[in-house]
Formats: structure tokens, C-alpha cells, sequence
């Protein structure tokens, strides 16, 4: 557990920079850490961002399944907006914890 | 009387069948199974087929040699379930109605969910091994094979058996050295996880067997689509990897008997709660097996650890007490590394795969995270117990609870 400072307010994050309180969370710290994972937020990244903070706060699993299914994006866009590691960005900027995959 | 219904009569419906036959009075409670199927399938066994190690009839038993007697059985497919009504219709309109539900359909391979993947190439260079048919179609297939890029993919999570695909490539490690090709193959590892496993030392332990056996891992690999003219696959992200051979482990799904009842999530699993077994909206249905989404390994072990959970469950309901067990998603998996050798990990929702002893501390015979002959004895072992105990709803010499002593922190 550590603070760091984000778009000038200290935040809570876990050692893979997380953040662990997401009532802490706003649209400028969002901006601050996609900034870091270089990504530049449009419209569409916060209409995505607000859909998997509703499906976290509400328990649901999140994978690149359901958000091509969310009606925003589909999978090759979802890799296009956060590219790389596209669940891992998306739920970092977003301010959830990370997916874990169970198998 | 009153009437329990197990839908889906594979690893986890039969045991059920034995267990409640035991329990409930047959006076009192019909007990009827439905199955599509009248033969059964040792599916851990489909692993070693592609290697010559078995054969189909190594594997196949009629189902009908592990009901317990007093037990009504349907040989038909379910066409859905009205939760609601607490009835079941079976294809041709057989309408079933029952007091208790226990959905217990397993999961089905859906290579139709990735584009390319059931294609011009399906079982002439791109296999499953998940299937008998898909089991033996790859068995002929190496006796012949010149080598070239093994590719080894798992499509999407969740998927049964999660340690099969890596006992695919350590066989297949053995299997081309012993046939003095191996320099001629190229084995590559593609999984959407970011490593061989999901928790932290199994992952290691697992990662380091796959270096020494010069096994190439592609982690974080998303499949998009397989293009069957240029022999490769293609991840979301862009990345392509090229096989001469494709041996695929496609989206796991439920049935679609669940979408049809409108009891799943967007993979067809029933929504249940993980540790009493109860479907989450209704009381009187409860879920065992592969069919759930309970967050564990989708294995013929943990089927069997949450049997004992669900029978003591189902007896409470029954006897409109308050649940007395809880399951703690308890997994134990054998693990073949090729040339006689084996490893073992145990697990449970909140405690990773720990090295160890198991299940006697310090005594063993099993080595968990160590690679052993003892380990492949168990391995094999485990096909007795699973015809002999197992189905049969016996004690098995293994607490369905996992335990800590013998392991190391
Ligand atoms: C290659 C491979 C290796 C494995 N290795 C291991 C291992 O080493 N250890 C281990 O513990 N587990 C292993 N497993 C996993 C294990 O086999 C399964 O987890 C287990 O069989 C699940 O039991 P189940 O009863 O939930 O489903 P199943 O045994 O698959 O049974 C489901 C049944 O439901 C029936 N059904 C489904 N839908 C319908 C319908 N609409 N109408 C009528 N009937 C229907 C099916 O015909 C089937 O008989 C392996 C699996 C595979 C494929």
C-alpha cells in the first residue's frame, strides 16, 4: 500500500499502482494516469470507463468478452483505445483493481 | 412423492445420484437423471490419446454401470428449464417436474466462437484435444507428422482442466524426443494469461518446466482469429504467431440449455453461490460441476470436493434447516511433465498453490510443486479411483476441505 500523488491529489494505489479507494477516483486522476500508460482519453474512453466501474461496483467479472459485448466498443477497438494490455490499462485508468483470472 | 431431478449425468450428476439415493428414503423420494448420452467419458484420459498412451476404449464405460439402483434414468436431451414452473422439458416435449434441481451439464468446447477456427483446416492441421473425437483425429495425425510449429493455444478463460494444455506440451516435449524429431519441432505455449499459471509459485514452477524443456510461452495472447491460407494465429492486438500444427483449446462454454432457461451468464454458466452450491435465484435449484461459474477450476476434483458440500447442503434444504457446509473451492490436480514424472498443486478460493507434502504432512507420498515418479503413479491411480470410488459416491481418502499442514509458507 502507498500514496501517490495524481493530478495533485493524493491517492491510495497497491504496489502495481492501482488504486485500492475507488471513491477517490475523478475524470483528472483518470487523465493523469492514462497519461502515464500513454493514452489520451476521448469521449468514448470515459462513456467505456463509466460502464466497468458500474459492472465492478456491481461484482461482475470483467473480460474482453463482456466489453466487446457492452454496446460501446468491440474488442479490436477496445485494443485500439488502450493499446497493448487493453483490460489491464482500461481498469487501472478506471480505478478498479486489476482482473484476476480464474481457471 | 416427492421428486429430485439431476440434470446431466457426467462426472458430477452421477455422484450426486449415488449420494441422494443413500440419503433420501425410497418411499418417500423419486430420484430421476437425464443424460443425451448413454456412453461415459474419462475425459482426463483425453490427454494421454494423442500420445498412443490410450486409446478410445481406455476411456469409455456405459453410464448405466454407475447408477445406483432406485434411480430413474432418461436417456434424452433437456430442451430447458422452467424455473419458475420447477419444471423441465426434454426434446420431443416430456415434461419432468421436481421438488429440487440439481443442474450438473458440464461444459461443452465452442470452437465456433473464434473466427477461422472451425475452418478448412479443422482436424487436418488444427485439432482439439478436449474431445474423443478431436483426441483421437490428432493421434493419427502425429504418427505421421513431419514437425514444423507446434502451436499450442488456450482461446479464452475460463476453461476445465487448467493445467491440461501444460501437460499437453510436456508430453509432446517427450513424446517428439522419444521419437528423435524433437529437434524437427517447434513447441510454442499461447495463453491469455500473463504467465504458464495464474497464481505467483506455480506460475514460477510451472514457467521454469517450460524453459528447461525449451518450450517458447507467449503470454497476454487474446486469438482474434485464425487465417487458415497463411497458417497462423492473430491476437487483437495484432501480434501473429505461424503453426504448421494448431491444437487449440477453444472457448469453454455451458449449454445451451442454460441460455434457452435464461439461468446463465454470457458464457452459459448458472450464477450459484460458491460456497453453499445454491443458484443465486432460486432455492431449490443448486449447481455442481463444470456448469457453475463458482470461482475455481472447472475439475473432475473439485466436482467431487463440492459433491460432499452439496450433499450436506441438499439434506438441509430438504429438512428445512440452515446450511451447515460451505465450500472453500478446493482443487487438486495432477500434473503429467512427460517421461514418467508428474507434480501436484492443491488449492482452495483464498490459498495459492503451495510446495509441500501432500495429503500426509510431511510424509507425502505425493510432492506438491515438485516434480516426481510418485506424482505419475498418482496421476494414473486417479483413473481407478474415478471408475471405481468416485462416480460411485464413496469416501475417497482425501478431505474435501483443503488442508494446510505439510505445506510450506
Ligand atoms: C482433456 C481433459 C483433461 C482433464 N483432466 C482432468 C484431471 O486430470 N483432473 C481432474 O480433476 N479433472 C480433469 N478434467 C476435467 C473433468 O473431466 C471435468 O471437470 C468433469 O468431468 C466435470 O464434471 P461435470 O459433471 O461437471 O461435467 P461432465 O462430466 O462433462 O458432464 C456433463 C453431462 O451433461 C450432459 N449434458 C449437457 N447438456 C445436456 C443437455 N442439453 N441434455 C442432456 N444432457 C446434457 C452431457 O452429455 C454430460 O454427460 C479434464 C478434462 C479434459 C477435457
Amino acid at each position: 500500500m502507498a500514496i501517490k500523488t495524481i493530478a495533485g491529489v493524493n491517492v491510495d494505489v497497491n504496489e502495481e499502482g492501482y488504486m485500492t479507494d475507488a471513491s477517490q477516483w475523478n475524470k483528472e486522476i483518470a487523465a493523469g494516469i492514462a497519461a502515464e500508460e500513454g493514452v489520451e482519453l476521448t469521449d468514448q474512453h470515459f462513456e467505456l470507463i463509466d460502464w466497468i466501474r458500474n459492472k465492478v461496483a456491481v461484482g461482475d467479472s470483467l473480460t474482453i468478452r463482456a466489453i466487446g459485448k457492452s454496446g460501446i466498443v468491440d474488442a479490436k477497438q477496445f485494443y485500439k483505445m488502450f493499446p497493448g494490455a487493453p483490460l489491464k490499462k482500461a481498469t487501472k485508468i478506471a480505478g478498479v483493481p486489476k482482473p484476476t483470472s480464474c481457471i | 412423492m416427492k421428486k429430485l431431478l439431476i440434470l446431466g449425468a457426467g462426472t458430477a450428476g452421477t455422484m450426486m445420484a449415488n449420494k441422494m439415493r443413500n440419503n433420501l428414503e425410497r418411499d418417500e423420494w423419486d430420484i430421476t437423471i437425464v443424460d443425451q448420452y448413454k456412453t461415459h467419458y474419462y475425459q482426463p484420459g483425453f490427454l494421454f490419446i494423442p500420445f498412443g498412451m490410450y486409446t478410445k476404449k481406455d476411456v469409455i464405460k456405459p453410464k448405466s454401470d454407475f447408477f445406483p439402483v432406485g434411480v430413474n434414468v432418461i436417456f434424452s436431451k433437456i430442451d430447458k428449464i422452467l424455473p419458475k414452473e420447477n419444471q423441465v422439458l426434454l426434446d420431443g416435449g416430456t415434461v419432468l417436474k421436481y421438488d429440487y434441481l440439481i443442474i450438473a451439464t458440464g461444459t461443452r468446447t465452442a470452437p465456433e466462437e473464434v473466427d477461422g477456427l472451425k475452418d478448412k483446416l479443422w482436424y487436418k492441421d488444427i485439432f482439439d484435444f478436449y474431445t474423443i473425437e478431436g483426441a483421437t483425429a490428432l493421434a493419427s495425425y502425429f504418427k505421421t507428422w513431419k514437425g514444423g510449429n507446434l502451436v499450442v493455444n488456450i482461446a479464452e478463460l475460463p476453461y476445465k482442466c487448467p493445467v491440461a494444455p501444460l501437460e499437453f506440451v510436456f508430453f509432446a516435449d517427450a513424446f517428439f524426443t522419444e521419437r528423435g524429431m524433437r529437434d524437427k519441432v517447434k513447441i510454442i505455449y499461447v495463453t491469455p494469461m500473463s504467465g504458464a499459471f495464474t497464481k505467483p509459485r506455480a506460475t514460477k514452477m510451472l514457467g521454469d518446466l517450460l524453459d528447461q524443456k525449451n518450450i517458447e510461452i507467449i503470454p497476454d495472447f487474446n486469438i482474434m482469429e485464425v487465417n487458415n491460407d497463411e497458417k497462423k494465429i492473430v491476437d487483437y492486438g495484432g501480434t501473429e504467431v505461424p503453426f504448421d500444427c494448431l491444437v487449440s483449446i477453444p472457448t469453454n462454454m455451458g449449454d445451451d440449455m442454460i441460455a434457452r432457461s435464461g439461468l446463465g451468464d454470457d458464457m452459459n454458466f448458472v450464477p450459484t453461490d460458491k460456497h453453499t452450491l445454491q443458484q443465486k435465484d432460486y432455492e431449490n435449484i443448486f449447481v455442481i460441476g463444470d456448469a457453475s461459474n463458482i470461482p475455481t477450476s472447472k475439475a473432475g476434483s473439485v466436482a467431487h470436493f463440492s459433491s460432499e458440500i452439496l450433499e450436506e447442503n441438499l439434506m438441509c434444504a430438504i429438512e428445512g434447516r440452515p446450511f451447515t457446509a460451505s465450500f472453500d473451492g478446493h482443487a487438486n490436480c495432477y500434473i503429467e511433465t512427460g517421461y514418467g514424472k508428474g507434480t501436484l498443486i492443491d488449492f482452495n478460493y483464498d490459498t495459492e498453490p503451495l510446495p509441500g507434502s501432500f495429503p500426509f504432512p510431511g510424509v507425502g507420498p505425493f510432492g506438491l510443486l515438485k516434480v516426481s515418479r510418485m506424482n505419475h503413479y498418482g496421476k494414473l491411480l486417479f483413473r481407478w479411483m474415478y471408475w471405481h470410488i468416485l462416480l460411485k459416491g464413496k469416501e475417497m481418502p482425501i478431505d474435501s476441505e483443503m488442508q494446510m499442514a505439510g505445506k510450506k509458507l
